[in-house]
C-alpha cells in the first residue's frame, strides 16, 4: 500500500538557523567555519523571525536552531514561539551546555518540537577533553530531564579515531538514556574537522569493527530505539548526495544572516552569497546567482557530465571538490570516477597505516585559535 | 500482525500531522524529517485523535464515504503506520 504523495514545491523544505557561533565547547571536529570570529554581527529576535516568516511561506517546515551553541541566544524562546506558530517543526541542536530543567520547560511552553543533543564520547574523560571543558555530567543530566519532560530524545555522537572504538559503551549509554533515536555520525571533515582530518579519522579496521558492533544493537533494539550509523565518506567509494542537491531543499542561515546553501558553502570562491539583511527569502531562493549556481546539472564537467548517477548524487560537496581539487566544479574527489581521488585514497591510507596519529596534536575550536587564523599569526 | 480493534489509537510521541499549504498535502512531520501523506493516508490519520479505536475509525469514514469498501484498507494502513512507529495502539 502506498502512502506517500510525490513531493510537489520547488521551495525549501529545511532551515537551519545557526543562530551564533558562539559556544562553550571546542570540539576539533566542529564543522563551522575556521575563520567563524569574523561573524559576530549576529541577527537580532526581528532578523530571526523574518527569516522564519519568509521561509515558510516558501514551504520550509523542518527548522533545525544550531550554532555554535544555540542556547546562548537569550531570545531562544522567543525564535521558537514564533517558529512553533509558524507551523515549523522546531528541532534544537545542542551540547546542553547552557540549559537547566528549567529552561528545558521553557523551550517546551514555548513549542520546541524535539531536543537533539551531541556527546563527544561515552565516558567523562574522553569526553571533556574532545569538548575542551568539563560538560559530559551536565549532558548526562539534560538527556534524562528532556526525556522526562516528555520531548523525543535523538543522541548524537560523533565518531572519530579516539572514540569509535568504544562504540558499544557509547550505545550503552544512549539506551541507557531511552535515546529513542541514536545518530553515530562519522565526521564529516570540514571547518574545523578538516582541519584536524589526519588526527581524526578512523582507520578502515575501526569502522569495519563499529559498524559490525551498532547493526548488532540495531538488531537487539529493534522497536525500541532507531540506530543511524554513517559512514564517512572517504571510505565510500561513490560520492554523498549532499544537501540533496545545491538549493534543492535546504536552505542554511548562518549567524551573521549570509544565505547559504549548505553550512560549508561560504568557503566557495566567487559567489556572492546574499544576505537576509538585503534581500528577502523568496528572492535569495528563486533569483539568486549564488543559489542557482550548482542546480541542474549543466555546471557539471566530465566525468560528472555524462555519469548515470548525476541525478542522484549531484557530483557530490561541492565544498569537498574545492577543498581538495581548488575548484567546487570538479566532481568530489570522494568518488571513486575521479580524476583527484588519489587525494581522498592518501587520507585513508595514512589513517590505516599510521599507528602514532593520536600524537597530532589536536586544534581546538576557540575563538583565540580563530583569531590567530584570521590575523595570520597561525593560520589553520 | 494483529490490531486490536477496539483499543484507541494516538499519534506516536514526537510526530505530528498537519496540512501544508505550499505542498498542497497533508505530511507527518518528527525528528528532522517529514512524510508526504496521500489523501487516503492523510484521511486515516486524521481521524486519529488519542481516542478513537481502529473500530471508530472505520465506522466514522463509513460515514464520510457512504457504500465504500474501506475496511481493509484502514487496517492496512494502520498497520504500516504502526510498524513505522507513527502511531501507538493501547
Amino acid at each position: 500500500m502506498s502512502v506517500e504523495a510525490e513531493a510537489k514545491n520547488s521551495g525549501p523544505r529545511w532551515l537551519l538557523a545557526e543562530l551564533t557561533y558562539t559556544c562553550p565547547l571546542q570540539c576539533p571536529y566542529c564543522s563551522n567555519p575556521v575563520d567563524f570570529y569574523r561573524y559576530r554581527n549576529e541577527l537580532d529576535t526581528d532578523g530571526w523571525v523574518k527569516v522564519l516568516r519568509e521561509a515558510r511561506e516558501l514551504g520550509a517546515v523542518q527548522l533545525g536552531f544550531s550554532g555554535g551553541e544555540p542556547l546562548v541566544r537569550k531570545d531562544l524562546e522567543d525564535i521558537v514561539r514564533e517558529g512553533r506558530e509558524l507551523g515549523y517543526y522546531t528541532n534544537l541542536i545542542t551540547s546542553g551546555i547552557g540549559m537547566d530543567g528549567a529552561r528545558v520547560k521553557k523551550l517546551r511552553d514555548a513549542g520546541m518540537d524535539h531536543i537533539q543533543i551531541s556527546f563527544q564520547a561515552s565516558d567523562q574523560v574522553l569526553n571533556d577533553r574532545f569538548a575542551g571543558t568539563n560538560a559530559f555530567k551536565h549532558k548526562v543530566e539534560m538527556a534524562r530531564e528532556v526525556k522526562a519532560q516528555g520531548y523525543p530524545m535523538v543522541l548524537n555522537f560523533v565518531l572519530y579515531r579516539d572514540n569509535i572504538d568504544r562504540i558499544a559503551d557509547i550505545l550503552d549509554l544512549a539506551m541507557d538514556l531511552q535515546a529513542d533515536q541514536v545518530e553515530l555520525a562519522n565526521t564529516q571533515y570540514y571547518g574545523w574537522a578538516l582541519a584536524n582530518q589526519k588526527r581524526l579519522l578512523p582507520s578502515r579496521a575501526q569502522l569495519q569493527r563499529a559498524e559490525k558492533i551498532a547493526h548488532d544493537y540495531q538488531k537487539r533494539y529493534e522497536g525500541k530505539s532507531r540506530i543511524i550509523f554513517v559512514i564517512p565518506d572517504y571510505y565510500e567509494d561513490r560520492p554523498k548526495a549532499c544537501m540533496a542537491g545545491w538549493g534543492n531543499i535546504f536552505l542554511s542561515i548562518a549567524p551573521d544572516g549570509m544565505a547559504l546553501p549548505c553550512q560549508g558553502a561560504r568557503q566557495l570562491p566567487g559567489l556572492d552569497f546574499p544576505n537576509v539583511r538585503d534581500h528577502d527569502i523568496r528572492w535569495i531562493w528563486e533569483e539568486s546567482d549564488a543559489f542557482n549556481q550548482y542546480r541542474g546539472d549543466s555546471w557539471m564537467k566530465e566525468p560528472c557530465q555524462t555519469c548515470p548517477d548525476r541525478g542522484k548524487d549531484f557530483g557530490g560537496c561541492r565544498c569537498q571538490a574545492f577543498q581538495f581539487t581548488g575548484d567546487a566544479t570538479n566532481a568530489d574527489p570522494v568518488c571513486g570516477l575521479s580524476p583527484h581521488h588519489s587525494i581522498i585514497q592518501q587520507a585513508v591510507e595514512a589513517a590505516n597505516n599510521n599507528d602514532a596519529l593520536e600524537s597530532i596534536p589536536l586544534i581546538f575550536r576557540n575563538s583565540k585559535n580563530s583569531r590567530k587564523h584570521i590575523s595570520g599569526e597561525q593560520p589553520i | 500482525m494483529n490490531l486490536q480493534r477496539d483499543k484507541a489509537i494516538s499519534v506516536a510521541t514526537g510526530y505530528r500531522y498537519q496540512w501544508e499549504p505550499a505542498q498542497n498535502n497533508h505530511v507527518l512531520l518528527y525528528p528532522e524529517g517529514m512524510i508526504n501523506l496521500n489523501e487516503s493516508a492523510a484521511t486515516i490519520l486524521g481521524k486519529v485523535d488519542g481516542e478513537a479505536s481502529t473500530d471508530d475509525i472505520i465506522n466514522s469514514l463509513k460515514i464520510d464515504f457512504p457504500g465504500a469498501d474501506l475496511e481493509n484498507d484502514v487496517i492496512e494502513f494502520l498497520e504500516i503506520a504502526i510498524d513505522r512507529g507513527w502511531i501507538n495502539v493501547g
